[in-house]
This record gives structure tokens, C-alpha cells and sequence, in this order.
């Protein structure tokens, strides 16, 4: 394998024309490592993820995007001896700081995984199940919350008329669009998918892409992806992580059609190994 | 690492390259059979045109399926946008050759006209800017591309010195204008031969650099 040697991977605003049109970073990071005990796992990674956009993080197995997905919320926290080092900003606050509040970040970016994970209860309990934790119990403003959610998630009128049914006799695509809903239920700002898409079949698959799509217009979306075409379909900046570091990073368009860097283009063609 | 739809790209790398030898013998032959009043030899040439439309067919048929199946992307989304652009226009090319073929009999029903030096300097012209065009896609030489676009300017001003001495001699005499007109029309067969090696050329650099320069203005080539 060639060693990678790569300078700092992020161009400064005014070099990535992506980034020079008015799109605000919502997401910004400098200089990120991430260790598993001694083991660095992410080599200064520093980026801008663009607010209401879709950006694809893509690598081959333990290249450490799915680390790098979940440093973005701190679910890297309940690991033991796992901490990460350097800034990772929202909105302009570094969540690595003292004084952020892990359970109140994670309202604020929610994560959906790549095997739905729905609660063994029903579909409306599901949905309303962080609202709930977070102290609301009128009823009125819990069924809003939950329509809302569910409509926002692609699944009301499959489920209106079950609400009360267990959300486990649902289908894995509906199961996984439950997820989402769950997820938005609580109002965040961004939305975290680790392969969100990859235990489904092609019509599911196509579904969770649409609502991405849509969901991009209110939400920041991080997504993890091993789909290449998934990645090119979806997202609007695609980042390529490799042994731990961020190789390219760049519009998808570029990623896809004329990478800069060798081992991206090894990459998205598929010449790996 | 070999994949193993790198086979099915060389399949269609080896299909263009034989269609672009035939395109190339195809001009040669059109030049030989006009500067030698050869009809049989042209009919040849118009004869063997259906060979590489068939050729044209089965480099579509061969991309379209290796875009459904593999989905490219990157050099490979650039090779297979490369291979659709420059495939008709070599089939064009060939076409071009045939239409001088159709003129050379035409040609020789009539008496002979004097010879006009530019036609055959246009004609080579062309037909070295193909042979160029298809070197630089098969080494991937972007200069070379960028050198055979550069040469579309002396290609334009063959075809006009050449339009200007027939003009002389049809004012000459009205006898040679019918013979002329058929010379303006192969003048301007070649400059289109050559203006579809630049268009190959410009599609060579976008392969190799990812930029497309059609349309760019000079400074931006």
C-alpha cells in the first residue's frame, strides 16, 4: 500500500469554489485526531461541511469514516479509552469544549444507523419516545409532533392508520423511515446516517434516497456510504477518507468525474487494492 | 488492480482504434483515387463504408452496456463520454471520405481541369491532423491534441486558397465551372475531416485532463 502523503487536505474557502459561494459552514473542523486507546484512528481531518447540504463521507473499510461520523455528535464518548482531539465546530462552538452537554448535542444532531433499531413499542411511541424523554407529554402537541415527523419521514400515510400497532411488524424500509422520523421527532439541525440504506432492497433503497433529498432543505445530512452510486446520487460534497485521513474532499460532481488525487480515482473506479 | 470490465474497455479500445485505421485508409484511398482519376478505387472505398458503420454500431452497443453494467465513474465516466463523442465522428469522417469518393467519379465524366496545389496540401492536412487525433488517443498526449487544434487554422485557410483558385477558373471559362464546383465541394470535405479531428482532440483532452476546452476560446485551451 502507498503511504499517504498528503498536506492538509482542506482548501481554504477562497481556493474550493464550492465552498466560496454563500453556502455557510454549519459543521467545521480543524485538525481532528481520534484515538481507540493509543491507536490513532483519524490523522488531522479538517473540513467544512456546508449547512442544508448532503455531504458523503466514502472509504474502504476502517478508513475511519464511520469514527469520524460518530466524533460529529460525540457518540465516540461511550467507548472507554476513546477520545478525540482538535476542534470540531457547530455553529461556531467546539463540541470537544467543556460545558456541551452530550445528551443536548445529540438532540441537536441526530444519528440514524445502518440497521434500523425501532423500540419494541409502537409506531406512534417510537416517534414520540425522545419528545417524551425530553419532558413534553401534552398530547395535543405530541400528535402534532409525531404526524409532523412522520410526514417529514416519508411514512404518514403508511402508518396514520396504524399508529398504535407495534413498529416491529413494519417492513425494513418503513422501519428504517420510522428511524428517521424518531430521529426529527426532536427537532435537530443535523441529521447523521450511517449507511442508512445498505440492509435494504433497491425500491427501499430508492425511498431513503428521495427523503434525503428532501430532508436536505431543512437539515445538514452527514452520510456514510459504501455505495458509491448512493454517494454520486445524493450528496452534494463527497469527503474520501483512506487509513484514517481525509484524502480529497471536494464537490461529488468532482469527486466522481475528476478527482485531483490518484487514490480517489483508485477509489471511485473500483481499482483499489 | 485488474477488474474485469478493464476487458471490456480494451474490447472497445481495439474496436475504435481498427475503426479509426479503416477511417484513415478510407481518406488515404479518397486523396489517391482523386489525384489519380481512379473510379474503381473510389468505388471501392464508398463500398467498404458500410464496414465501419457497422463498427460505429457495435462501439454504442458495447459503451451502452458497459455504462449499465458498471456504472463508471472518473476516468473511466471520462473515457466512455470520450468514446460517444469520438465514435461518430470518425464514422462522419468516413462518410466524408465516401462524399470525395461520390465527387472523384463525378469528376472523371468530365475533362480534366488544371490542377489546383492547395487541394492536395489540404487534403494531406486532414488526413495527418485523423492520423494525429487518433495517436494522441491512443498514448493519452494531450499536447499532441492541443498541436492537431492548433493545425485546424492552416486546415480553414487551405480550403479557402483553394475555393479562391477555382473561383479563378471558373471566371475563366463557364466550361469549368461544373468541374469547380465539385473541387469546392471535396476542399470543403477535407476541412470538415479536419475540423472532426479537432473535435476528436478536444475530446483527447478532456479524457486526459478532465477539462473540456470545446467552445473555450483560445486562451482558455
Amino acid at each position: 500500500m502507498t503511504a499517504i502523503t498528503m498536506q492538509s487536505t482542506r482548501p481554504s474557502r477562497s481556493e474550493d469554489p464550492a465552498m466560496s459561494d454563500a453556502i455557510p459552514a454549519k459543521i467545521h473542523v480543524q485538525d481532528f485526531d481520534f484515538y481507540y486507546g493509543e491507536a490513532k484512528t483519524l490523522h488531522g481531518i479538517s473540513l467544512d461541511i456546508p449547512e442544508r447540504q448532503v455531504t458523503a463521507l466514502i472509504g474502504p473499510s476502517g478508513c475511519g469514516k464511520s469514527t469520524f461520523l460518530r466524533s460529529i455528535n460525540r457518540m465516540n464518548d461511550i467507548i472507554p479509552d476513546a477520545h478525540g482531539e482538535g476542534v470540531i465546530e457547530i455553529d461556531g462552538r467546539n463540541i470537544y469544549s467543556g460545558g456541551v452537554d452530550a445528551v443536548e448535542l445529540r438532540r441537536r444532531v441526530g444519528m440514524v444507523f445502518q440497521k434500523s433499531n425501532p423500540f419494541p413499542k409502537s409506531i406512534y411511541d417510537n416517534v414520540a419516545y425522545g419528545v417524551r424523554i425530553g419532558g413534553k407529554k401534552n398530547k395535543k402537541e405530541l400528535d402534532e409532533i409525531v404526524e409532523k415527523s412522520l410526514r417529514r419521514a416519508a411514512l404518514w400515510d403508511e402508518a396514520k392508520d396504524r399508529l398504535h400497532q407495534s413498529a416491529l411488524a413494519m417492513s425494513g424500509g418503513q422501519q428504517q423511515r420510522l428511524c428517521i422520523a424518531r430521529a426529527l421527532a426532536v427537532d435537530p439541525e443535523i441529521l447523521l446516517m450511517d449507511e442508512p440504506a445498505s440492509a435494504l432492497d433497491p425500491i427501499a433503497t430508492s425511498k431513503i434516497e428521495e427523503l434525503i433529498y428532501e430532508l436536505k432543505e431543512n437539515y445538514t445530512i452527514v452520510i456514510v456510504t459504501h455505495n458509491m452510486q448512493q454517494a454520486a446520487r445524493v450528496s452534494d460534497r463527497t469527503a474520501f477518507f483512506m487509513l484514517g485521513k481525509l484524502v480529497e474532499y471536494g464537490e461529488t460532481k468532482t469527486i466522481f468525474m475528476n478527482p485531483k488525487q490518484k487514490m480517489t480515482e483508485d477509489y471511485v473506479t473500483g481499482r483499489f487494492g | 488492480m485488474q477488474r474485469h470490465f478493464d476487458k471490456d474497455i480494451e474490447d472497445i479500445k481495439d474496436l475504435l482504434l481498427r475503426m479509426g485505421a479503416m477511417v484513415e485508409d478510407s481518406i488515404a484511398q479518397s486523396i489517391r483515387a482523386l489525384i489519380e482519376r481512379d473510379t474503381r478505387l473510389a468505388e471501392e472505398v464508398i463500398a467498404r463504408d458500410d464496414e465501419i458503420d457497422r463498427m460505429e454500431l457495435a462501439i454504442d452497443k458495447l459503451t451502452i452496456e458497459l455504462i449499465a453494467k458498471m456504472q463508471p465513474a472518473a476516468s473511466d465516466l471520462r473515457f466512455v463520454a470520450t468514446i460517444m463523442k469520438i465514435t461518430p465522428e470518425l464514422e462522419r469522417i468516413g462518410d466524408l471520405a465516401q462524399d470525395v469518393c461520390e465527387r472523384v467519379i463525378e469528376l472523371n465524366r468530365e475533362p480534366q481541369l488544371k490542377p489546383v496545389s492547395q487541394l492536395p496540401q489540404l487534403a494531406e492536412s486532414a488526413q495527418r491532423m485523423v492520423r494525429e487525433a487518433l495517436d494522441s488517443l491512443v498514448n493519452g498526449d494531450a499536447d499532441l491534441a492541443r498541436s492537431v487544434i492548433q493545425q485546424d487554422d492552416v486546415a480553414d485557410a487551405l480550403t479557402e486558397d483553394s475555393f479562391r483558385a477555382l473561383l479563378t477558373y471558373m471566371l475563366e471559362n463557364p466550361r469549368n465551372i461544373s468541374p469547380a464546383i465539385r473541387l469546392t465541394f471535396v476542399g470543403k470535405y477535407f476541412e470538415r475531416m479536419a475540423d472532426g479531428a479537432t473535435n476528436i482532440c478536444e475530446m483527447v483532452v478532456y479524457l486526459v485532463e478532465g477539462k473540456m476546452i470545446k467552445h473555450a476560446g483560445s486562451e482558455n485551451r
